[in-house]
């Protein structure tokens, strides 16, 4: 360290004089822009302390001279957007869906309302505008499990699919093989003929053993001819559309454990009027309109 | 009293002066010793089968130091030179810092690819790996492995030669050292086995934090005794910074930290504060953690390598000081902005946004004084690589703290908040600012700690220069976009004030930005390896990392009149 007072060659600012591990400060002045700005920053933190909710006290808190409130303000918006919404949503409860299609106002206001609400509550299972995928089904199709009535709809989406409801639509694709209601091989023969009344490529002897096994075991659920049955919530076995997918291995694994798919009842979790939008969604603007 | 120093020192052997360090053996052997029978406890009677791998882990880790400590003493290990500096603690400091680093990063490239394509951790068939286990272990992997090693060890450093006195402690810094390596592992592998305490920054569990509190106060204990023997009149600006940084953490951590195990030989602990209150408390000590361990430990590393590299005096002995003092008051009470808009009373966030604001002007201080002292050295920013990354780092600082103010404010919170906005902010300071500071602090400490001239290649630091900074470009470009569009999107109203667009089609809309953000967080990583490798050459002396043969001058060494027998004994 050294005494003396000594001068920066390039900036000609004397520096402090003090020195450590051969680095020395400078006495510069601070920069007068940066003194304004902070002043300026700290004068506007004054001003809005003193508008504005800021300072806590013994009892509450000071509430600014503009008495601002958020949470107050909140309040007041979700009641306007309450007494905004609620002619519309009292004509959606109960409506038929005729009554909704000539009102182009209340369609819009109901397929607006579905499609958000579909958007937050159905697409973690059904897929980005319901594409669906595997063990969640295609609400864009014309293929319908339970029905694809406005009406039907609405009573999926209330009371779910297997369900905690008292009258949750139930229907129940038993565990087969696990069960021991089958023998694997008899399994074996009744893929081969689920394959061939799906139009697949099967083997003609096993298809024909299946062909019984099907008639003792399925048809009371999926239909004589294996088209299915809405009440029981049998898919259709003769098209192309899979719920679960038509690949052997798929059937096999489906007739082997069984399949117990499950959609929530919503009643509790949203209001009819909302149920009602979401189902004119479905039904309008993806697959439904039966 | 005045000693011919230059004569004295020839004189001295380094035999002649070889000092026994045996002080610190008896209370870190109790330490240790209280820890392995603790960990032996949870072994063979630990309440939940996580906590299990733990306690082997200390067991491993305390009878290794244990019997470290008995060898040592046996064979006479722990003696040093009192005229020398501490450097080997420093030396282990640099390769725990590279290691951390890589680890880190490479765990936030695979966590940033995770997020773009969010199946790859099922294809690889390790689905357990998601990305809640993974985050954590990359923040406290970058932030308290590279960050933490990287503050450790050039702490040490800046406080020797600025006090011109050899560390305090005898073998206490070696205690810092490997026991924050033990936190790093206990902590990190914790997180894998879905170990956490669920505040964000601090989330080991109360066994680990028991043990950083151990480790910290020991580390200011050590800070603290080096100062008080200081040979210089004045304290230096960095260890002002560094003091603060070391005295602070130590606050945040013990009171955010404070919890009730459920049981003690458990893994499991509850907070005391609950609801909006530890909400409060957390992030208090979260925004504080960004405060003064990313801010004020890292402006202690700047205010010594820039001036050293530049060989430039410090442009404001009186900014230094005034935005020294206003940082750490106004810092501490801006905490409650991470919480706008939420169940925090509104006169909090009005304050946590004020002084937010207010902080914007002390923390450009520290840029004014880091890049103003380039002045009379601007040339060399062309030609010396390492000091253009300290430099770039300070600009970064710069915009990392003009954007946190801004992002306080509640109407643009309202906008920004939970978005990707906050990931890119964090990333311009955390890349850009933390990152190169200490790339460039490296790049000056490893010659002169290992002797040589120069780093092996400054053509591969130049690499590593162009790597970081494209990288980062693409990350808070990447991110700017991808943030300020998912707030709009989120806030996007039809007519009737229905929700535009369902939280998945935000998501959707963000994967193309995700994919720039992985390639730019890939190539800050490929620049790490870069250094990596350029260190390793360089302590093994290629390229133009020859050794030096003339001598530290004495004005470099501790002072003479540290050793006060010598100097009375004369």
């Amino acid at each position: 360290m050294s005494d003396s007072k000594n001068i920066d060659e390039h900036t000609g600012t004397a520096t402090t004089s003090h020195e450590w591990d051969e680095i020395e400060e400078l006495d510069t002045p601070m920069p007068k822009w940066w003194i304004g700005i902070f002043y300026i920053c700290i004068a506007w933190a004054v001003g809005y302390a003193i508008l504005m909710p800021a300072i806590p006290l013994l009892n509450g808190y000071s509430k600014g001279v503009f008495g601002f409130s958020d949470r107050a303000r909140v309040a007041v918006a979700v009641e306007k957007m309450h007494a905004e919404r609620l002619v519309n949503s009292e004509k959606l409860v109960g409506a038929s869906i005729g009554t909704i299609q000539n009102d182009s106002d209340l369609l819009r206001f109901a397929t607006e309302q579905g499609k958000a609400l579909f958007g937050d509550n159905c697409e973690t299972c059904h897929g980005r505008r319901g594409q669906g995928v595997p063990g969640y089904p295609n609400l864009n199709d014309d293929i319908w499990i339970w029905g694809g009535s406005f009406d039907d709809i609405k009573q999926t989406i209330n009371y779910g699919i297997r369900a905690e409801h008292d009258e949750t639509r139930f229907g129940s694709m038993a565990a087969f093989g696990r069960y021991e209601l089958l023998e694997p091989g008899q399994i074996d023969d009744l893929v081969q003929h689920v394959l061939r009344i799906s139009g697949q490529q099967s083997d003609a002897a096993a298809a024909a053993r299946g062909a019984n096994l099907f008639a003792e075991n399925c048809t009371s659920c999926h239909g004589d001819t294996g088209k299915g049955t809405r009440e029981n919530g049998a898919p259709n076995l003769t098209d192309t559309d899979w719920l679960y997918g038509g690949t052997a291995a798929i059937i096999r694994e489906t007739i082997f454990n069984g399949r117990e798919g499950l959609m929530p009842n919503w009643d509790t979790r949203l209001s009819a009027s909302q149920i009602a939008a979401i189902s004119v969604y479905v039904h309008s603007d993806l697959g439904g309109g039966e | 009293m005045a000693i011919n120093t230059s004569i004295t020192r020839k004189a001295i052997t380094r035999k002649a002066i070889i000092r026994k360090a045996n002080g610190a053996i008896l209370p870190i052997g109790i330490i240790c010793v209280f820890g392995f029978i603790w960990a032996v406890l949870v072994a063979s009677r630990g309440v939940d089968p996580v906590i299990k791998p733990h306690a082997y882990m200390y067991i491993f880790a305390f009878a290794l130091a244990i019997f470290a400590l008995v060898y040592g003493v046996m064979q006479n290990k722990f003696v040093y030179n009192p005229y020398e500096y501490d450097d080997n603690v420093i030396k282990a400091g640099v390769y725990a810092t590279m290691f951390w680093g890589i680890a880190g990063m490479a765990v936030g490239a695979v966590i940033a690819f995770q997020l773009a394509f969010p199946q790859i951790m099922d294809a690889l068939g390790l689905s357990w790996l998601n990305f809640g286990r993974l985050r954590p272990l990359h923040t406290s992997g970058v932030i308290f492995g590279f960050g933490g090693n990287a503050l450790i060890a050039t702490s040490f450093y800046t406080v020797q030669r600025t006090c011109r006195t050899r560390l305090a402690g005898g073998m206490w810094p070696w205690f810092v050292f490997w026991g924050w390596q033990l936190v790093l592992v206990i902590a990190g592998t914790g997180y894998l086995m879905g170990i956490t305490h669920g505040q964000e920054y601090a989330e080991p569990e109360w066994y680990v934090d028991i043990w950083i509190t151990i480790v910290w106060v020991a580390y200011l204990a050590i800070f603290m005794m080096t100062l008080v023997k200081r040979k210089e009149k004045h304290i230096y600006v960095s260890n002002w910074f560094y003091l603060s940084f070391i005295v602070t953490i130590a606050m945040l951590h013990i009171i955010n930290n404070l919890a009730l195990p459920v049981d003690w030989l458990g893994s499991k602990s509850y907070s005391l504060a609950s609801g909006v209150q530890n909400a409060m408390t957390q992030w208090w000590y979260g925004h504080n953690a960004v405060g003064f361990f990313l801010t004020t430990g890292f402006l202690g590393m700047m205010y010594y390598f820039i001036p050293k590299r530049a060989e430039r005096p410090v442009y404001s002995y009186r900014l230094s000081i005034v935005h020294f003092w206003t940082v750490i008051f106004i810092y501490i009470w801006a905490g409650p902005h991470h919480l706008h808009y939420t169940a925090l009373p509104q006169w909090t966030q009005t304050l946590g946004m004020v002084f937010s604001v207010m902080l914007w002007m002390p923390s450009w201080g520290g840029m004014i004084n880091g890049l103003m002292t380039l002045s009379g050295a601007w040339d060399k920013l062309r030609t010396d690589p390492v000091l253009r990354m300290l430099a770039v780092s300070v600009a970064f600082y710069g915009m990392a703290t003009f954007e946190g103010p801004l992002m306080s404010i509640r109407y643009v919170n309202a906008l920004s908040h939970y978005t990707d906005w906050t990931i890119g902010h964090v990333h311009a300071g955390a890349l850009g600012w933390n990152g190169m500071v200490t790339f460039g602090a490296v790049y000056c400490l490893v010659p002169w700690l290992w002797k040589k001239k120069e780093m092996y290649s400054l053509r591969m630091v130049e690499w590593h220069f162009w790597l970081c900074t494209i990288g980062i470009i693409f990350y808070i470009t990447a991110m700017w976009v991808s943030g300020i569009m998912q707030g709009l999107m989120w806030r996007a109203y039809t007519d009737f004030g229905f929700l535009e667009y369902s939280f998945i089609e935000t998501v959707k809309a963000m994967h193309p930005y995700y994919i720039i953000r992985a390639v730019g967080g890939t190539l800050f990583l490929l620049g790490m390896f870069v250094m990596t490798w350029n260190v390793w050459k360089t302590v093994k002396g290629h390229g133009d990392a020859y050794a030096l043969t003339d001598d530290t001058p004495p004005a470099r060494k501790p002072d003479v009149n540290a050793i006060p027998e010598l100097a009375l004994g004369e």
